[in-house]
């Protein structure tokens, strides 16, 4: 009787797997076989690196990639500089205002710069931003979840290694710099894994506020391929829609502890 | 005479709140104040209407709708994603053979760009020869369009929704379930209960934390992640898939009415606030903290 449950449990946590992956195989089996086999299953089917070519050369992949880059990166280093210093104040140090600010700050956790679209482009458009990487990244730098984040773990460390830094006369930043900023190595990785991934595969925003090729990330890059050049080329879309996941997934394959425990880290507080 | 602490601690603060406040305060302000405003057309200035725009809102049959599908969305996405992300955890948590596979087959739409993720379950729901009518075809089942379908639209973005998230929370669930001290389960063994009675009794009570934090941002994706909207039905047909999000930004940058994209905007800020109030405010307090 036990034996029977413990094997249906087994099946059942199987066969959702399966469920889990098939649209991913599904996928890899449309972009990697000629457009005849797109729907027609045959194991022998040859293989090919055609419809990753023809994507390729039918959209400016290689500038989104580029551009993708680009914005991630801007977003990735302000916000470790900019959250760094932030979220060092709020947790060690005293002063008039801290605790409504970082109310405030707090805030944008339950509201993102995601469901402002209409307010931000209004901004976008009075700075004449509109259409440029800038304008991605701009909502997202000063980052109430990398402050809170930071706050957490800088709290805990002890208070005696800043002490003995101070006597050893160390500034407030070098203080920070030598004795919190190593000391929190594992937040950084995690923080910057999530960042990453959010920004690599953000969506909305980058569609409104950009226009041109120049600009697009692979997202918007992708969205507009997809839907007016390709019509229903299937084998097209699904190598070129692997063809942009591909840095994240296999950098998640890669480093699958990593990504796992520092999506664990982020969130547990 | 400000002390040297305060006025060190704010040029620390001050480089990341300006940025802050300029791009979620500040347009939240903006927004509320054009809601009270006509779209500027041309050479006409915006004209203060007061609450018109809202009462135009609650005349728009479009508007109820979008509520009426975001509420459906929500209901079902939140608890779908929750449950089978803490089934999902329950079952990577035990000696499973080829628990790696099934934990990374668990976790990878995560990874994906929603935007991928739409694509590629585009052609899953293609009539005739996507996946499902194929599958449904050895079943004896016809031909289906899923998404042009009113009935099965909504469905078909709701059952996106749920594969991409679920593997995102089971990570939380799986965090706690291998933070949890062995002893409880080895006493519990000892005392003879049953396994259904430690799990309603101990895991349960003690997943209670990450249950708060996993709903918190099931809800806010719930009205914030309309990527595949966007891509696979464009909201309709008819308006079937229209999610508040998704009307705000055709309200704002297809039909490039502002003032009702910014009054939209309001409802949906004053909807996230109230939830962020229940959540924190009266499930928060029956959660027990260590």
């Amino acid at each position: 009787m036990k034996i029977a449950t413990r094997s249906l449990e087994i099946l059942g946590a199987w066969m959702l797997a399966l469920i889990w992956v098939l649209p991913l195989l599904y996928a890899v089996w449309t972009a990697f076989h000629a457009p005849a086999y797109a729907t027609h299953f045959d194991l022998t089917a040859p293989l090919t690196l055609q419809n990753f070519v023809n994507a390729w050369e039918a959209a400016p992949f290689a500038r989104y990639f580029l551009n993708t880059t680009i914005l991630v990166s801007l977003i990735l280093v302000v916000q470790f500089v900019l959250c760094t210093p932030a979220a060092f104040a709020f947790a060690r140090m005293h002063f008039p205002g801290r605790d409504v600010v970082f109310g405030l700050v707090l805030l944008q956790l339950m509201i993102m710069p995601d469901v402002l679209l209409v307010g931000n482009y209004r901004t976008m458009a009075q700075l004449g931003l509109v259409d440029s990487i800038l304008a991605i990244a701009l909502p997202y730098l000063g980052s109430a979840f990398g402050i809170f984040l930071l706050r957490q773990i800088f709290r805990g460390v002890p208070q005696e290694l800043d002490d003995a830094a101070r006597l050893e006369g160390s500034s407030l930043l070098g203080r920070l710099w030598r004795v919190y900023v190593p000391l929190a190595r594992p937040t950084y990785i995690a923080y910057g894994l999530v960042s990453i991934s959010y920004h690599w595969n953000n969506f909305l925003w980058p569609l409104v506020i950009t226009n041109s090729v120049s600009t697009r990330p692979l997202t918007v890059g992708l969205a507009v391929f997809a839907s007016t050049d390709q019509g229903i080329d299937w084998s097209i879309i699904t190598a070129s829609t692997l063809m942009t996941s591909a840095p994240l997934l296999v950098a998640f394959l890669l480093f699958q502890r990593q990504f796992v425990q520092s999506f664990m880290r982020a969130g547990i507080r | 005479m400000l002390k040297r602490e305060t006025w060190q601690a704010w040029a620390l603060i001050l480089p990341a709140v300006i940025l802050l406040v300029a791009f979620t305060h500040w347009p939240a302000i903006t927004t509320v104040l054009d809601s009270l405003y006509t779209t500027p057309k041309g050479s006409r200035p915006p004209r203060f209407v007061g609450l018109e725009n809202y009462a135009a809102l609650w005349d728009d049959p479009v508007f109820w709708t979008a509520l009426r599908n975001n509420a459906v969305y929500a209901f079902a996405t939140i608890p779908a994603s929750v449950i089978l992300a803490l089934l999902m955890a329950l079952a990577v948590n035990t000696a499973l053979p080829g628990r790696p596979l099934v934990r990374m087959a668990y976790f990878t739409p995560t990874m994906l760009p929603m935007i991928a993720v739409a694509n590629i379950w585009l052609f899953f729901f293609t009539p005739d020869y996507g996946l499902f009518d194929r599958i449904l075809a050895v079943f004896g089942g016809g031909r289906h369009n899923w998404l042009g379908d009113a009935a099965t639209a909504l469905p078909s973005m709701i059952a996106v929704a749920v594969w991409k998230e679920a593997g995102f929370f089971m990570i939380f669930y799986l965090a706690a379930l291998q933070a949890m001290p062995p002893d409880l389960q080895e006493a519990s063994n000892l005392e003879g209960a049953s396994r259904v009675y430690f799990f309603r009794r101990v895991t349960l009570p003690l997943l209670m934390p990450t249950t708060l934090f996993v709903l918190v941002n099931a809800v806010i994706n719930a009205f914030r992640l309309v990527d595949h909207v966007v891509v696979m039905t464009h909201g309709g047909p008819n308006n079937a898939t229209t999610l508040l999000l998704y009307y705000i930004y055709e309200m704002g940058f297809r039909f490039w009415d502002t003032s009702m994209a910014a009054t939209l905007t309001v409802v949906l800020l004053a909807l996230l606030g109230t939830l962020a109030w229940l959540q924190f405010g009266v499930l928060g307090k029956r959660v027990h903290y260590r």
